[in-house]
């Protein structure tokens, strides 16, 4: 069955880009297969029936989150500069590999479609049904997310605001 | 299901280990919290793999307060992250010994 192999393939591009992610030295070479990893792992919650969660995947994992540890790292000039711009053909190598394999996984994706093949054969969650369970089982959990991201936003506003006081400074 | 829940659940687990590596090995600040964003996609991706096995929609519900609550963390955390380095100057998390803050 296709569907299987397009998991297994997408199961070991995720662990390759993961690998090559914890590995690097650069917090930016990290951050950026860390972001290929969500990608695969948007196209394995689409696969398993989940089309709102590989959105959302992308949008919040990869658009937001990722991009706020790139805007972090630049801030702070994190990344170890002065490097000569030579290009290595080695490193075009893993980089090739899990581009294509992400490309031949989508289009095959595009073709199969499981949310049309689906009809009983596979499990198919519907932005409607998953709006009904979210806001009605669980409408309870929601407002204890929402109150839970206001305090981040104020903690992350309290901790980052001003200049810090010198050490020694506090009783 | 498309392929054995077993396997779904391997693969998470793996991915689960491989940030927990990452967490214990590295000492950068931001690797740490990269460990602990790969952590917290392995207990997606068992959810999700959960959600289809058993045909119900809670599993994927969980996904959504995972990144909300995930949002929440790198928040607090990158806040954090950008206080030590204005106070201590580096992100080594050896050089935060100190309990006087």
């Amino acid at each position: 069955m296709i569907a299987s192999v397009v998991f297994y393939l997408l199961a070991a591009a995720t662990l390759a880009a993961t690998l090559l992610c914890i590995t690097r030295t650069s917090p930016v070479h990290a951050v950026i297969y860390l972001v290929h990893a969500f990608f695969d792992l948007a196209l394995i919650f689409y696969l398993f029936g989940a089309p709102l969660v590989a959105a959302w995947e992308m949008i919040i994992y990869a658009g937001a989150i990722m991009v706020l540890f790139l805007f972090i790292i630049m801030m702070l000039e994190l990344a170890p500069g002065g490097k000569p711009l030579t290009v290595d053909r080695r490193r075009w190598i893993p980089v090739l590999l899990l581009s294509l394999v992400t490309l031949g996984c989508t289009v095959l994706l595009i073709v199969l479609d499981p949310a049309a093949a689906g009809s009983g054969a596979a499990f198919h969650a519907s932005p409607r049904e998953f709006g009904t369970a979210l806001f009605d089982r669980y409408a309870l959990a929601v407002q204890v997310v929402s109150f839970q991201l206001l305090f981040a936003a104020v903690g992350a506003y309290y901790v980052g605001k001003g200049e810090p006081r010198a050490r020694g400074d506090n009783p | 299901m498309i392929v054995p829940f077993a396997h779904v659940l391997i693969f998470a687990a793996i991915l689960f280990v491989m940030g927990l590596g990452c967490v214990l090995a590295r000492r950068n600040l931001i690797m740490i919290l990269i460990g602990v964003e790969i952590m917290l996609n392995a207990a997606a991706v068992a959810l999700v793999g959960g959600s289809a096995h058993w045909r119900q929609v809670d599993g994927q519900v969980f996904v959504v307060f995972l990144m909300a609550m995930t949002s929440a963390e790198v928040a607090i955390s990158l806040a954090m992250v950008v206080y030590l380095r204005r106070r201590r100057g580096t992100l080594e998390a050896d050089k935060f010994d100190g309990l006087r803050g």
